[in-house]
Order: structure tokens, then sequence, then C-alpha cells
């Protein structure tokens, strides 16, 4: 695993308290971990924070999955 | 009951008769207090009247959109997590609506109404993540029954009810309660200046044939900051010695 992906894996965990094992590429935040849309904001937030990149809205929307997470963080730093 | 030991609330306009009665009461249940205010001197009197124990002054002009921000991170920062955050802080600029310029309508909607959704939206995320907070909003009857000549005044008032209606329900999960108090008439210096003629016709429309005092609204506040209200949210408490039944 990637490094940036080990540590949206990081912010994942600590925000919605799921087990680590959880936590894998194709898992969908909402379906699969039990996160309500606050906590799908709340993620985006977190996600910047530590990134320092901006995410717009309309890309957040297209943000379900842990997977989709890593991938636009890796293509907005790249 | 109503215990604040440890908890740590700002109140806007706390240097205002009903800021100070607020800020005074929080402070004797045990809170640790932000005072906010523009005029420092007043904070500062005010800060070592309540001891200059529990307490810190936050000097801001709300009418400029950086300082609210500066407050929000400020107070986050200095006060270790708001726990409690009370917008109490209100101006008007009264005048007949067909007269009524663009700039008391922009200076009112901007302290009353655009000041408390900055600074909320600053201090609401750290509450959520704690899964503990209160939001106290002050209104006014006014926001509900309307009143002549303060059109301005009465739609930011009608304002902060809608937008504490919204934002209860949308972190209500987080444990972060959002209510509004609005207050009828309270003994103030402004009411203090009515001549006689006028005082008889706002008593008139008042039940209790009183204004209210300013512990009157403190008391409700307190209510409302308190673990006791932990499951009142998007709720308006009328405090108006009967003057409106809503």
């Amino acid at each position: 695993m990637s490094d940036i992906a080990e540590r949206v894996k990081k912010i994942v965990i600590d925000h919605l308290g799921v087990d680590a094992d959880k936590v894998v590429e194709g898992a969908s935040f909402i379906d699969d971990l039990g996160a309500d849309s606050l906590d799908t904001v709340e993620l985006v937030m977190a996600f910047e924070e530590e990134f320092g990149v901006e995410i717009p809205d309309d890309a957040a929307d297209s943000i379900l999955t842990v997977g989709d997470a890593v991938k636009f963080i890796e293509k907005a730093q790249a | 009951m109503f215990d604040l030991t440890g908890r740590k609330a700002l109140v806007t306009g706390a240097t205002g008769g009903l800021g100070e009665e607020i800020a005074r009461l929080l402070h004797k249940q045990g809170a640790i207090v932000g005072l906010h205010g523009t005029r420092v001197e007043k904070l500062e009197a005010l800060a070592a009247d309540l001891g200059g124990d529990r307490v810190k002054i936050f000097p801001a002009n709300l009418s400029d959109r950086d300082e609210v921000k500066a407050l929000g991170e400020k107070a986050e920062a200095e006060l270790e997590g708001v726990d409690i955050l009370v917008n109490n802080a209100g101006i008007t600029k009264d005048g007949l609506f067909v007269r009524m310029s663009d700039a008391d309508w922009d200076s009112v909607l901007e302290v009353n109404l655009t000041a408390v959704f900055r600074l909320t939206r600053e201090l609401t995320h750290p509450m959520m993540r704690r899964r503990h907070g209160r939001i106290i909003n002050i209104s006014s009857v006014v926001g509900v029954t309307g009143n002549p000549g303060q059109a301005n005044y009465c739609a930011s008032k009608a304002g902060l009810i809608g937008f504490s209606k919204s934002l209860a329900q949308e972190i209500a999960t987080r444990n972060v309660t959002v209510n509004c108090v609005a207050p009828g008439f309270i003994e103030s210096a402004m009411t203090g200046k009515l001549n006689d003629k006028q005082k008889d016709a706002i008593l008139g429309a008042i039940p209790m044939k009183r204004m209210g005092a300013g512990a009157d609204i403190a008391a409700a506040v307190l209510y409302l900051a308190s673990n006791e209200a932990g499951y009142v949210t998007g709720q308006t408490i009328h405090v108006n010695g009967g003057m409106a039944m809503i």
C-alpha cells in the first residue's frame, strides 16, 4: 500500500471507529463502513487538511470508496 | 442541576446588558467564560469584576468578516475547545421600511446574522468532533411577530431561527444542540429611555404588566447550555411575560 493509502486508511479508521481490516480499497464509506452523510463531509475535510489539497464539492460527491479517495489525492498531488 | 463546571463558553456581545447577565450566570455555574465585545476596557472591567479567574476576553468587530473568523479560531485555541457558543451580539438601525437605506439593512444583517453564520461555522466542526456542543442564538420576539420600524432587525432575528433549525437537524447526531432564546421587552438602557406613555403602551401588551430582566433571559440560556437540555434542539424559548404566545 502506498503512503497516501496508509494515511487515508488511518483517517478513516480514526474517524469512523471501524476495524482496520474492513478499510479496504473497495469499501464504500456509507454502505460498508457505516458512515452517514455528515461523516463523508468530515472525512473530505480531514483529507483536505492531511494532504493540503482542495476537494471541490462535485469531486467529493464522486468519492464513495476508500480507493476513490486515494486515487483523487494521488492525482491532486501528482 | 445546571452545573457547567469545566465547560468553556463564548458569549458574544458580553458587554451589552443582556450579554453581561448571560456571561455572569454561566460563570457563576462554573463555566470558563470567553467574553467577546468591541471595547477592550469594558471587557477588561467585566473580566476583573468576575474575579479574573475562569475568564478570557476576545475583542473583535463583528462587522469585519476576517475578524469574525479570527475570533472563532482564537476562542477555540485559547479556551481549548468551545463547548457553549452564545451568539448574543446584535445591533439595531431602526427606521420605517420605505426610508430604510441599504447601509442600514446591510449592517444589521451583517452583524446579527452573517457574523453568527461565520462564527458558528468556525466552532461547529470542533464541537462535532468532540461529540458535544451547545449553540444558543439570541433571537427576539419581534423576529416572529414583526415590528414596525425594524424590518432589518426582525429579518435578522427571524433568520436566526431558520438558521438554528437547519443546523440543529444537520448536527443532531453529533450531540450538538442548536436553539434560540427569544426575549420580549427587557429592562435595559434602551428601554429606560422610553417615556411613560411609551412604557404604558408596551406594558399594555404584556400580560405580566412588567418588562423582563436580563436574568430572565440568562436563565433560559443556562438551561439550554446545561447537560439537562441535551434532548432539546431546534427550539426557540420565548421569554416575554406572555406578550406573544407562539
